[in-house]
């Protein structure tokens, strides 16, 4: 069955002309147009856009599985040189798996939960070759080495549910390495994961593309993992390909409008709120079916030219002197790439106030019970471990942190939802640790606010927006009547920046976006002295975050909210926090201003954390560090300090310190705190791990 | 395990103890026992001797230490008329009152006496639930592979013509009563209306000797109805777990159509419909009242509605313990079924 006439110098994948569409019973909505690519042998293609522009169903249209409703219209799709197009069910059962697999964005829903792992990844070798079942296993545990898991024998004899998101999405690595595909394609791999465990995962895939020569299809909206992963890289909107090239190429010398918008409404480092805000990109996503006439882009493009730009469907226009750069703008050649954007005048610092909220030694501990029926003994999770620190008027504080470390535990004890085992939390000169939410006063609650992080989930579908903001302002006492309730949410919506039609509208009609800033608007309804935003920014997309983000920024400077920013990305945290808190398995293990955090001396934990994170950009020089082993579970953390099992720090602690005593608190700075028991000399001679090189 | 056994245990014989005490309560209302009193004593007599009856017999006392003497943890009434002759609740007629226990109730495996069948309420229990167990194991071997074969067949094509066709079957066999399917099938194939004769319309001989002739209809009109209610839930979890993302990796691996449905998707969509089955056990004990008086086959359903209509209160305790007890076991193995069918339970 495989292709004995394919000439490895020819591209692996050939996409050409591609065009998919889904029927439904109203119209035909098209959902990819004329998509070229190609992905030579050993290559590593990427394939970045926002949801919706069409990627993950260009990967599926390569495994032929577009469901009942999707159908190829148009082009050809070739694998080593053979048409999958054309292929009859039976022929793409052998490719699937054996020489293309795929790697999914949920391992925890793309594995059998009532099948063991050994059984999952032992099926591939017996299906396409045939091999005994003993074979199988010795391949299975061969590979599961490779993905680097721990008691390999033992991980074949479970069921996922037993195993870590990390563990999860490397079993599923595993199982599409299992038949030495010569193709992989990734769909968003590591998305629902965190940095560190992200950073591992994408550590594996490079070097297991080296090792067993396979070319990747690797799908990302995230412009800094494509650039750690890929040689080469296609931008997606709406459905068509804009831009393609190798990556230095893309990430240098972009010749798109839409890929130099996205890139210029990220986070890069050396961003600043005040000095060098980002650029959003205007409007909105166009629905399939209400796509502009010519270029998909043009009425956000801000180089748009009516007539040349709307006149009819655009062809890919190759830049001359690149190797295979292509790009799909009519006006490539009129636009200067290299202007600057215009800077909007910078917005001043604003000035920090008195302290609003004060933590003092707070702990948060939960019993559990453990067993197969309940019962069983009963454990102590410490999720939250004295946590001390002041926010002021004015200011953002970001709590950063993987999950496990606690960061929600804290937002629902300072909301009252749940009230703290011990020590002390003041909002202005109250006690509110062990005052639950029914209890507090009006004044309290409206006080103490939170911005959501999923914008889907915390609306009520039922109700019009305009309606759960007045609701909001009635529990919070504003207002005396209904008309002036109403006045008042319209103020709102203009606060946010929604049109005031808005607010008859039903959450379904709206985008993410637009339900964040609704969520926004309610968290603000009564004058909230303090806001907590749970990652407020991560369900969206890329283009939509910076204008979110931005909202957020105006209001806090008009209203002198404090911020409590709880994120893992540390791209967004270091662009708009004025001071940052690291937390690791429920201890802060760092505190103090972004610029002393983000620079050494550093816990090494933070060091860790900052080298995971991708970063989208050619000139920027990371440290490499991979943080080994899993995050221990919080019902049985370690003793002595509680990142001693990952610390790559640990051999310089003298007498085994890290250990036996939890390391205190110690001031390296002014307002610059740090728990760790190295000392000061070591401590000194840690190296920035982000570097930006001269340009 | 054990724990949870225990209390699960625990649970089911609080439960079992409200039942029962709402049941002895709602059969032991005064109407009740006047009816009683007057099928046994002459239907003639006064209102004074009704009250005298019942104060011999035990029937004036509390309620509570009646319920507790029935359940056998007070000690059965006793009492010395004018004659001197000793008559008590466990002290059987013509026999020595000195030999008698002291308790005497469902704990000590005294049922009672049925009032209507003149013998002992277990043994009657014992042969009728014996025949209805008879009934229930054939239906159950033919019913849930049946309609568990329907639900998978249909939920594994949502939507495709073999779909369509499985779920009106199951939609109308589901929608037909028992006493219009068994009419109809008395008529098809026993009757000489239409002549095929095939089957025996009346399951009387089935009490003493089992034969396909004459116990095919009744299994068939219970099967009718309750497959069609599990295959609708078969399907609907086997449509669901067949849009599942794992059911894609599987068939983008290269697994063949026929071993994603069995190897993948099978386990994982019988998790739901097999608390549905165990749930059919109560029904079947209960709801086969119709079929086994419509084929006139004396088990536990059709004892219950002789025992109700003649106001046997004894007979109706016993039942009622007996549903009790079955309704309250199947929901425990299905429970710790269900751990074992679904290994995210387990440790959860």
């Amino acid at each position: 069955m495989t292709a004995t006439n394919w000439d490895p110098s020819q591209p692996i994948l050939e996409i050409d002309h591609l065009s998919i569409s889904f029927f439904t019973r109203l119209r035909e909505i098209p959902a990819v147009m004329d998509f070229s690519c190609k992905v030579m042998a050993g290559e590593a293609m990427g394939l970045v856009g926002e949801s919706g522009c069409g990627k993950s169903t260009v990967a599926l249209a390569v495994m032929r599985d577009l469901g009942k409703n999707g159908r190829i219209v148009g082009g050809t799709i070739k694998f080593k040189g053979r048409d999958l197009t054309t292929m009859s069910d039976e022929e793409l059962r052998h490719i699937r798996g054996k020489e293309i697999a795929m790697i999914y964005q949920e391992p925890m829903a793309s594995l059998n939960p009532a099948m063991k792992i050994g059984k999952q990844l032992m099926e591939v070798p017996m299906i396409h070759e045939g091999v005994s079942a003993d074979e199988a296993r010795k391949r299975a545990l061969e590979v599961v080495r490779d993905v680097r898991l721990p008691d390999p024998e033992r991980m074949l004899n479970s069921f996922p549910h037993q195993l870590s998101g990390g563990q999860q999405q490397r079993i599923v690595i595993a199982m599409a390495l299992m038949s030495k595909p010569s193709l992989l394609i990734l769909d968003e791999p590591t998305t629902a994961l965190d940095v560190t465990v992200e950073a591992a995962v994408v550590d594996l895939v490079k070097d297991l593309g080296e090792k067993y020569g396979t070319s990747m299809l690797f799908i990302s909206h995230n412009l800094g993992l494509v650039l750690e992963v890929c040689d080469r890289l296609c931008v997606m909107y709406s459905g068509e390909a804009v831009e393609t090239g190798s990556i230095v190429d893309v990430f240098n010398k972009m010749q798109h409008p839409y890929t130099q918008a996205l890139f210029r409404s990220i986070p890069l480092p050396g961003a600043d709120k005040n000095a060098r805000p980002l650029i959003a990109i205007p409007g909105n996503f166009p629905l399939p079916h209400e796509r502009p006439k010519g270029c998909n882009f043009g009425p956000r493009c801000s180089y748009f030219k009516a007539g040349q730009c709307d006149g009819g469907d655009i062809p890919m226009f190759a830049v001359a002197g690149d190797d295979r750069h292509e790009t799909r703008c009519v006006r490539v050649g009129e636009i200067d790439w290299a202007a600057k954007p215009q800077v909007k005048a910078g917005a001043a610092k604003t000035a920090i106030g008195r302290t609003v909220l004060k933590m003092d030694d707070v702990k948060k501990y939960y019993e559990v019970s453990s067993g197969m029926f309940g019962g069983g003994l009963k454990k102590v999770v410490k999720a939250n471990e004295t946590l001390s620190f002041e926010a002021r008027e004015g200011e953002t504080l970001a709590i950063v942190g993987e999950s496990g470390c606690g960061k929600s535990t804290f937002a629902k004890v300072l909301m009252g939802l749940e009230t703290a085992t011990g020590g002390k939390i003041m909002l202005y000169d109250r006690d509110i640790q062990n005052t639950p939410i029914e209890k507090r006063s009006t004044e309290t609650v409206s006080g103490v606010q939170m911005v959501f992080q999923n914008p889907f989930d915390t609306l009520n579908p039922s109700m019009t927006v305009g309606r759960q903001i007045i609701r909001a302002l009635e529990i919070f006492g504003e207002g005396a009547n209904d008309a002036e309730r109403r006045d008042r949410m319209l103020e709102l919506l203009d606060l946010v920046k929604l049109p005031r039609a808005f607010a008859d509208r039903m959450p379904r009609q709206l985008s993410g976006g637009q339900k964040q800033r609704v969520g926004i608007a309610r968290a603000f309804a009564g004058g909230a002295k303090v806001v907590v935003a749970d990652e407020p920014v991560s369900a969206l997309d890329v283009s939509v975050q910076a204008a979110v983000t931005d909202l957020l920024m105006e209001i806090q400077r008009k209203n002198r909210t404090t911020l409590l920013f709880i994120s893992h990305d540390l791209s967004i945290v270091r662009y708009l926090s004025d001071r940052v808190m690291v937390m690791y398995l429920g201890h802060v293990v760092e505190i103090g201003s972004t610029d002393q955090v983000f620079s050494p001396p550093y816990h090494p934990y933070t060091e860790a954390l900052l080298s995971a994170v991708p970063i989208a950009d050619t000139h920027v020089t990371k440290k490499h560090i991979v943080l080994e082993g899993e995050i221990p579970s919080a019902m049985n953390p370690p003793p002595g300090c509680p990142f001693q099992t990952r610390c790559r720090w640990k051999s310089k602690v003298p007498g085994g310190l890290c250990e036996k005593e939890v390391p205190p608190m110690r001031k390296v700075a002014d307002g610059h705190e740090i728990k760790c028991h190295l000392p000061e000399a070591e401590l000194a001679t840690m190296e920035p791990v982000i570097q930006i090189a001269a340009e | 395990m054990l724990k949870f056994l225990i209390r699960r245990l625990a649970a089911m014989i609080f439960t079992a103890l409200c039942i029962t005490f709402v049941v002895f309560y709602l059969t032991n209302l005064p109407p009740n026992l006047e009816k009683v009193a007057k099928s046994e004593a002459g239907s003639r007599i006064s209102d004074e001797e009704v009250q005298s009856w019942l104060e011999k017999n035990g029937h004036a006392q509390p309620l509570l230490k009646r319920y507790g003497e029935w359940l056998g943890v007070v000690p059965g009434w006793t009492r010395t008329d004018e004659a001197g002759a000793v008559t008590g609740r466990c002290i059987r007629p013509k026999t020595d009152p000195a030999e008698a226990p002291h308790y005497c109730g469902i704990l000590q495996g005294d049922w009672g006496f049925s009032t209507v069948f003149r013998e002992d309420v277990s043994k009657i229990i014992a042969t009728r639930l014996g025949l209805t167990g008879l009934l229930m194991f054939w239906v159950m071997v033919t019913m849930v592979p049946l309609s568990l074969l329907i639900g998978v067949l249909a939920g594994m094509r949502e939507g495709s013509r073999l779909d369509r066709t499985l779920s009106t079957f199951s939609i109308a066999s589901t929608a037909t009563p028992e006493y219009v399917s068994g009419v109809i099938l008395i008529v098809v194939f026993a009757s000489k209306l239409v002549g095929l004769q095939w089957f025996k319309g009346s399951a009387n001989s089935a009490m003493d000797g089992l034969t396909f002739e004459n116990f095919a209809l009744p299994v068939a009109t219970i099967v009718l109805y309750g497959t069609g209610y599990i295959a609708r839930m078969t399907r609907a979890s086997m449509t669901e777990v067949m849009t599942a993302q794992y059911i894609r990796t599987a068939r983008l691996k290269g697994v063949s159509f026929a071993s994603v449905v069995v190897k993948h998707a099978l386990r994982n969509a019988l998790i739901a419909p097999f608390t549905v089955i165990m749930l059919q056990f109560p029904w079947l004990l209960n709801g086969v009242v119709i079929v086994e008086t419509l084929f006139n086959y004396k088990g536990f359903g059709w004892t219950l509605v002789s025992a109700a209509g003649n106001n046997d209160i004894q007979l109706l305790l016993g039942c009622s313990v007996v549903a009790v007890l079955v309704v309250l076991v199947t929901q425990l193995i299905s429970d710790i079924g269900y751990v074992f069918l679904n290994p995210r339970i387990r440790i959860s």
